[in-house]
């Protein structure tokens, strides 16, 4: 699939900024005056680029608003809908807690279960497609939860990192990041390891299968429709080299988990700061991660091309 | 919608405001078409949609993709929009654009000394245009000999093979029963000009059940959908063919009554030594005899009653010995060099293949024949109860022809279906009226030119022997394209492929002006493109050019427009008359006649803003009166014609006979033959643009001996007097050049041609190794230097260079791959998408390749004329066809490699001169990675007409 | 609204006949021709005379080689638009309610009114039969040419979509595939007619009609190519001198026939 950096951007960014919501509404993080004006606002800003970054592949952004009303039976609708609650009661908390001082715990629970809902939402975009196999996997869904956890920890963890030189011992414990990563990494793993198996046959579909010639003997794309490109090539005939794959899937895994993990630990004893470099890691070595979630899932339709 | 929400959909909007039937141009198959226009946003007329008409006869409502594609055609960027007069040197592309008065008066001027002194130095050739009967006349008026279309380099083979021998061709000329038969055997065929009608039939064949056998290097297209695919090595299909002959006439699977009675198999050939030696015995009256088994005596062929004999040594009654055509055949064809196992291997079919097929053929043939309850009476008189029909049909388009053995493989295959008689009857091959018509109907060709007359007749002829031959008194080729001379006798569509050559060797003879109509020479039509280029621009040593003056009619920016110094700006096929007549190539079928007109159903002027385009016949019958050629003027000297509408209308070839066959005479009452009729064009339009008249029932089949169709065809106008005649297994035109080159007759041709006469004319259909294939043969072993045999093909959807410029067709095909099959790709390390040499004799080309195993591992190919020169078309300089596509013509010439015997021998058939397009050998050679550039780049020609916009969102505000 | 009907009253959809196909490109061009002037957006063209042109097309003729046990290889022309499938997850992904089934007949549609062009529908669909407009930014499918099929200011024959009315070969057929009982119901039954990809579940309503058998001597024979028909059966018995036995033969033949 071709990896729009709109797409990816919105994925990653909205992740990191709905994962702060929830932790954020949980309660964790210090309740501090610039940490609280800080977090909320990061987790707002993060979200609502990402919504907006979004919205940067439509066709005719005109009819956006008209995403929220099939939430009865689309994935895309649910998350909009979510998103949107999301914000409102994450922005509602907020503002209670900035201006009044005051964490309502009931609005704080609320505005976490809808990040997470809208996280869960935003997975199932993907995980519903069977015409892509890599995606339908089971552990999709909670790729994309772990993954927004993480991130929304440890943008927490930076901000307090940040603001934290002066109010010590109010940091979000390294070790808390630590653990995260060493399970979103596990996580990571369980889903490229499904994702590896989940090849077109994987569902019984081949060029065979979908041009049903298989009784004849064996099929072979000759000529495509046109010499000209088109549409479904560019969006969904995406081709990205073995070894490309494997050296960048090496970068995000040490620039995503292994970097930031390594960074947390030593912002235990070096300084809370490190933990916006260990947020700037992470948040490059998902966007490469999530490139490749992209770029190496094969849509079933390029068969009918004799493409990847 | 499951919540009952669906939105309101408007299930019957406009179509359109007016529909316009007219004929379709995106090619040479001449549909009926539907012209929907509907004002656009501005009020003015445009086209919403162009679908087939179902009542035309040609394509009965279907339509194919070019047809389908006409709006991008129609308003195509590299439409020419005014004359252009050149202003840069030859092939640059500068020009500035003048008002139509300047353009016709430089044409005048040059055009007019020239007649008055000598009419041989205009050389007037046309493409694919369809007004052959306007063109040819004007330049029979004119007085030049030198005119042709463009069938020397298009399918002269077939042609010239079918009317000697059947009196037709297949090509437009006849199509196979669709209805009736129930096998067909289709070689060399990738679209051919019946486009939409064989893909028609080939339909109804799959709904009937019948069997589809696709003779054919490659299977794409029609091939692919063959219920069985003979993959055939190229060259090779006369003796695939023959092999059949041998295996028929083995088994005694012929069919000796239709032999007896419609064909020439039981006259009579003198074998006495001499100059009449292989000639057919006749009587006082000049008819052949045959052998009466009855009397036992020598009667004319034409008696009722006969009993002929078909084998016998008998006495003629001039004295000499005399056997029948069909044992001289038979002998020759039972010879083992034309069993199936003599030939499998140069064929690349299995000598078991070869059988079976013949049996099959013969099975369907002869055991399950069809009969038509119809009476019918014959030529002789004598009266049938019914047709019989052999539901064994044969179709072949330019794989055979386009070789240099070609004319006498298509002799071959006519020889087969007549052996197994299946022309003429129910189930078989079948003509359209006015085919077919016997050589005797054809004029002769004529080259003798008089200052300031019309030449002394029709350019284009069927010679019956050596004295038919154009030359002048001192032997030499009276015509600038050498046609009818004794390297290429029966040249009968000419030679246009060697007229821009011999005009910059000024040899035979220099010429003034090249008047060129619809043909892309400077790019797809010429072998040796690059060299073409060269010679266009090459000049004397006082600067001239040596072709010195150019004018060119073309409708778009093609790579010949470069060429022109005068450019005549045509209009669409949407925007003028045209008239499809039985003068020309017919579009009837074979039950019924038809001809049809196309119409302007938008005006030019209205098209684009300031553009101020004529049609080119309009142009030629301006030019016509403006020269007072006779025939354009009236007595007083006054235009006869206004345009080409009006000529159509009232221009008389014979008494009552015109261009048009439908509603003649005062009253539009007529057919065929009356008066003209002023208000012929509005009855055509109301009818759909076109007219069509059945055959009376008993006039359907066996039209040469049919008396009713003969009595029909008379009264139609396709000829006075009833012509019946028996097709031609053995030609005897041919022999008589054979006879010369024996050494008999006055007219003999030149020493060194001698040899090749002799085999080449051989009266009944041979088989010779095409010409570049033995010409680099090394100590007679077939040259390991060149192993690969490689051709091209025409793409459904895309016709010639002029579908490039379409916007959608061009997203179809915009570049073009060498088809390799998949064992060579191998064995050079080549895979889908690498580059190649393609290396001939005469050059070497860079291309991209591609693999493909449902091919003749022999033989590489291509689509045809997919790439551009960067200039033209209206096309970006980084256009794909540009960069990517390329011509396999860079690698043919005209002439074959050097024999060693100090004469350059031309690559065409020796008979008529057809180019031998697919005689082609080559090999390839990985290239190296790099530039994605095909080769070779011939430079940029400035576009006349700009460039075409970025975004195409036709149709915009109708929604 | 993306919810798909239960149940639709009928089924319409287009058989395709890959025994006959002769991969011309009429349906694709004559589907482009008809619905760039018609209801909607038009399919536009970019880059149109340049060096990468791209449009929307709702019809695509691919071409594949196939190459059998026994046998030559073989080609197949294979024309695909949108099946207009029962299970269509591209109308239940659409986030905005554009994309819909119609309850009526089972066409599947956008309203170009309220598509957002966000492309999930297209990525839905496993077939590549949904493309992007690329100058309107709607999403384009075949409509199954809706604005034809019942347009009163079309003549009765005319109302049928415009690639089957172009089909040179007649590859294409137009009918009720939920009626058991019409012509087309009928040609699938007898031909075998297939879904694509059944794997997905979408259940295509559209159905192709499988290439019949090629080539027999190669299948059917087991590769040899001895003749089914036995010349000797057919012909006159003749004697190992070739020439004399035919002519021989002749004279006989020739008085049978008289
Ligand atoms: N390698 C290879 N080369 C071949 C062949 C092959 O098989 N292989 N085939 C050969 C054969 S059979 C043929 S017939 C030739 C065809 O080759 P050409 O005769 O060159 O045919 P086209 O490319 O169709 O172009 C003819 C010209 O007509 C112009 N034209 C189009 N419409 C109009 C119009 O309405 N009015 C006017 N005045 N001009 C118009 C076009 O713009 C174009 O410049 O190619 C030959 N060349
Ligand atoms: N769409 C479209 N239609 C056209 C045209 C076009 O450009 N586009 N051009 C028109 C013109 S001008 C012409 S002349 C006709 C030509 O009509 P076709 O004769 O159909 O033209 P080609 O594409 O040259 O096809 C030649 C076929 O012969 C095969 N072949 C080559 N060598 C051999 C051989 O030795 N033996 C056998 N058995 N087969 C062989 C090739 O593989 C190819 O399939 O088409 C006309 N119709
Ligand atoms: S075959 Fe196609 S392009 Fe040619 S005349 Fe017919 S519809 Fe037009
Ligand atoms: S073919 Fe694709 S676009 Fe058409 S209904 Fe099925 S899933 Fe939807
Ligand atoms: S592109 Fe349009 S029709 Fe498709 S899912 Fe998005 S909004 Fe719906
Ligand atoms: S039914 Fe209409 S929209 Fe669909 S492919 Fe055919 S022509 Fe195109
Ligand atoms: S128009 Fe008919 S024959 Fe041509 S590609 Fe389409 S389905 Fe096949
Ligand atoms: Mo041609």
């Amino acid at each position: 699939m071709h990896p729009a950096p709109s797409i990816v951007l919105f994925t990653v960014l909205t992740g990191l900024g709905l994962g702060q919501m929830a932790w954020l509404g949980l309660g964790l993080g210090p309740d501090e005056g610039l940490f609280r004006w800080l977090a909320c606002a990061l987790a707002l800003a993060l979200a609502g680029a990402g919504g907006l970054a979004s919205t940067g592949h439509l066709g005719r952004r005109e009819n956006a608003w008209r995403a929220f009303s099939q939430w009865r039976s689309s994935w895309l609708s649910r998350e909009a809908c979510l998103m949107v609650a999301a914000m409102a009661f994450f922005g509602l908390y907020a503002a209670i807690w900035c201006l009044g001082g005051v964490r309502l715990w009931g609005l704080g629970l609320a505005a976490a279960a809808l990040a997470l809902a809208t996280i869960q939402a935003t997975a199932m975009i993907y995980a519903q497609l069977k015409a892509v196999p890599r995606w339908s996997v089971t552990p999709t869904p909670a790729l994309f939860l772990v993954t927004g956890l993480t991130g929304g920890l440890l943008a927490n963890g930076a901000v307090s990192g940040l603001v934290g030189a002066g109010l010590a011992g109010a940091a979000v414990p390294g070790w808390w990041a630590a653990l995260a990563l060493a399970v979103a990494a596990g996580v990571a793993v369980w889903w490229q390891t499904s994702a590896a198996g989940a090849g077109r046959a994987s569902q019984g579909s081949s060029v065979e299968s979908a041009t049903g010639l298989g009784f004849m003997g064996r099929v072979r794309s000759f000529e495509a429709p046109h010499t000209g490109s088109n549409y479904l090539l560019r969006e969904m005939a995406f081709e990205v080299g073995r070894k490309r794959a494997f050296e960048l899937r090496r970068l995000g895994a040490v620039l995503g988990y292994l970097a930031p993990l390594v960074l947390s630990l030593a912002a235990l004893g070096l300084g809370g700061w490190l933990m916006v470099l260990a947020l700037v890691a992470h948040v490059m070595g998902m966007l490469a991660l999530r490139w490749l979630f992209f770029a190496e899932a094969e849509h079933v339709q390029a068969l009918y091309y004799g493409k990847r | 919608m499951a919540d009952g929400s669906e939105p309101k959909l408007d299930l019957s909007p406009r179509v359109s405001d007016e529909v316009r039937k007219t004929t379709c141009y995106m090619c040479a198959c001449r549909c009926g078409i539907d012209v929907h226009l509907r004002a656009g946003p501005d009020g003015e007329m445009k086209i919403r949609h162009i679908e087939g008409n179902r009542d035309h006869p040609v394509n009965k409502g279907v339509l194919c993709a070019k047809g389908s594609a006409g709006i991008m055609q129609h308003y195509s960027p590299a439409r020419l929009r005014k004359p252009l007069k050149r202003t840069g040197p030859r092939g640059s592309g500068e020009f500035e654009e003048i008002e139509w008065d300047e353009a016709l008066e430089i044409a005048t001027g040059w055009l007019e000394p020239i007649r008055r002194n000598d009419p041989k130095k205009l050389a007037f050739f046309t493409g694919r245009d369809q007004s052959q009967s306007l063109t040819s006349w004007w330049a029979q008026q004119y007085g030049t000999p030198n005119y042709a279309a463009h069938g020397g380099f298009c399918s002269v083979n077939m042609a010239a093979a079918g009317i000697y021998t059947l009196g037709g061709s297949f090509w437009e000329f006849g199509a196979p029963d669709w209805e009736r038969t129930r096998l067909l055997m289709i070689f060399g065929v990738a679209e051919d000009h019946d486009s939409n009608p064989i893909k028609i039939g080939l339909g109804k064949l799959k709904g009937n059940g019948a069997k589809v056998i696709g003779v054919n290097p490659v299977r794409t297209g029609y091939n692919a959908i063959a219920d069985e695919w003979v993959g055939i090595t190229p060259g090779t299909d006369g003796l695939f063919i023959l092999a059949m002959v041998h295996e028929l006439l083995r088994t005694g699977q012929v069919d000796l009554d239709y032999l007896c009675r419609w064909t020439n198999a039981p006259w009579l050939v003198e074998r006495d030594p001499g100059a009449s030696f292989g000639l057919f015995v006749r009587d006082g009256d000049g008819k052949a005899l045959v052998w009466d088994r009855a009397t036992g005596q020598a009667q004319p062929f034409d008696r009722p009653g006969l009993k002929p004999a078909l084998k016998g040594d008998f006495q003629a009654p001039g004295g000499g010995r005399a056997r029948p055509v069909f044992e001289l055949m038979a002998r020759k064809y039972l010879e083992p060099e034309y069993s199936p196992d003599a030939v499998a291997g140069r064929c690349g079919i299995a000598a078991a293949t070869i059988r079976r097929l013949a049996a099959e053929l013969a099975d369907v043939a002869f055991e399950q024949a069809i009969e038509i309850d119809q009476p019918w009476t014959d030529f002789r008189g004598e009266r049938h109860q019914s047709f019989i029909g052999r539901p064994v049909s044969f179709h072949a388009m330019r794989g055979i022809s386009a070789h240099s053995n070609g004319f006498q493989t298509c002799r071959a295959l006519h020889i087969l279906q007549l052996l197994l008689g299946a022309v003429e009857c129910p189930g078989g091959f079948r003509f359209k009226p006015p085919y077919p018509k016997p050589v005797e109907a054809h004029p002769v060709p004529h080259g003798e030119v008089t200052a300031d007359s019309p030449l002394n007749g029709p350019h284009l002829g069927f010679p019956r022997g050596p004295g038919d031959l154009a030359l002048e008194k001192d032997g030499s080729p009276a015509r600038i394209d050498k046609a009818f001379t004794w390297e290429n006798p029966l040249s009968v569509h000419g030679l246009m492929q060697m007229v821009i050559s011999n005009a910059a060797a000024r040899d035979p003879y220099a010429i003034e002006v090249l008047f060129l109509y619809m043909a892309n020479m400077a790019w797809n039509s010429s072998m040796n493109t690059a060299g073409v280029m060269e010679m266009l621009t090459a000049k004397d040593e006082d600067g001239e050019y040596r072709i010195p003056k150019i004018i060119y009619s073309d409708a778009y920016s093609s790579e010949m427009v470069a060429y022109a110094d005068l450019v005549l700006p045509d209009t669409t096929y949407l925007e003028r008359h045209d008239c499809i007549s039985l003068l020309d190539r017919p579009i009837c079928e074979a039950d019924a006649v038809a001809d049809a007109i196309r119409w302007p159903v938008v005006e030019p002027a209205t098209q684009a803003e300031g553009r101020d385009v004529r049609g080119f016949q309009s142009v030629l019958i301006d030019l016509g009166a403006r020269l007072r050629l006779p025939g354009f003027v009236d007595d007083a000297g006054k235009a006869k014609y206004r345009d080409y509408a009006d000529y159509m209308v009232n221009h008389q070839r014979r008494p009552g006979v015109g261009p048009l066959a439908g509603w003649r005479g005062k009253d539009g009452e007529a057919s065929g033959r009356g008066e003209p009729n002023p208000e012929q064009l509005e009855r055509y339009i109301e009818n759909g643009g076109f007219w069509r008249a059945e055959l009376p029932e008993e006039a359907r089949f066996f039209k040469p001996f049919n008396a009713a169709y003969q009595d029909w065809a008379v009264g139609m106008g396709f000829y006075d007097q009833p012509q019946p005649f028996v097709f031609q297994l053995y030609v005897e035109p041919m022999r008589r050049f054979q006879l010369a080159a024996e050494g008999h007759g006055e007219r003999q041709p030149p020493d060194h041609l001698r040899a090749q006469i002799k085999a080449a004319f051989d009266p009944l259909a041979v088989w010779w190794e095409p010409f570049e294939q033995a010409a680099l043969k090394k100590d007679g072993v077939d040259a390991q230097e060149y192993p690969l045999h490689a051709i091209t093909q025409r793409p459904a959807a895309m016709y010639h260079s002029w579908g490039g410029q379409n916007a959608w067709l061009r997203q179809i095909h915009g570049r073009n791959p060498l088809y390799v099959h998949g064992s060579v790709m191998a064995a050079h390390g080549l895979k889908d998408g690498d580059w190649a040499y393609v290396i001939s004799h005469h050059g070497r080309i860079k291309v991209p390749v591609a693999r493909m195993d449902a091919l003749n591992p022999h033989t590489v190919w291509t689509w045809n004329a997919i790439a551009k020169r960067e200039g033209a078309w209206a096309l970006d300089a980084k256009a794909p066809e540009v960069r990517k596509g390329f011509l396999l013509n860079h690698l043919i010439h005209e002439l074959l490699p050097p024999r060693g015997d100090g004469l350059r021998w031309s690559n065409a058939d020796p008979v008529t001169g057809q180019a031998a397009w697919f005689d082609l050998r080559v090999r390839i050679e990985k290239a190296e990675a790099g530039a994605e550039l095909s080769e070779p780049r011939l430079g940029r020609q400035k576009s006349p007409v700009g460039q075409g916009p970025k975004d195409v969102t036709y149709g915009e505000g109708w929604g | 609204m993306t919810t798909l009907p239960e149940t639709t009253g009928r089924k319409l959809g287009l058989v395709i006949d890959l025994d006959t196909c002769v991969g011309c490109h009429a349906c694709a061009v004559s589907c482009k021709e008809w619905n760039t002037g018609g209801t909607g957006a038009p399919l536009a063209d970019t880059d149109a005379y340049g060096a990468d042109p791209s449009g929307a097309w709702l019809n695509r003729v691919h071409t594949y080689e196939v190459q059998p046990q026994n046998g030559p290889a073989q080609m197949v022309h294979f024309p695909k638009s949108c099946l207009h499938c029962e299970d269509a997850p591209c109308v239940t992904v659409c986030p905005t309610g554009a994309s819909y089934k119609r309850v009526e007949d089972g066409i599947v549609l956008v309203n170009e009114d309220t598509c957002m062009g966000c492309g999930l529908c297209a990525w839905a669909c496993p077939y590549g039969a949904r493309e992007m407009d690329p100058v309107a930014g709607v999403m384009k499918k075949c409509t199954l040419c809706v604005d034809r099929i019942y347009n009163q200011n079309l003549p009765e024959e005319d109302r049928v979509p415009a690639c089957v009315r172009a089909c040179p070969t007649g590859a294409r057929h137009f009918g009720d595939l939920g009626d058991p009982s019409s012509d087309i119901s009928k040609l699938v039954a007898e031909r075998g007619g297939y879904d694509l990809m059944p794997e997905q579940g979408t259940k295509p309503v559209n159905q192709y009609l499988p290439p019949r058998q090629r080539d027999a001597w190669a299948s059917e024979l087991g590769g040899c190519d001895s003749a089914p028909f036995n010349l000797a059966d057919l012909a006159e018995p003749e004697t190992a001198d070739n020439a004399g036995g035919f002519l021989g033969w002749l004279d006989k033949a020739l008085e049978r026939i008289g």
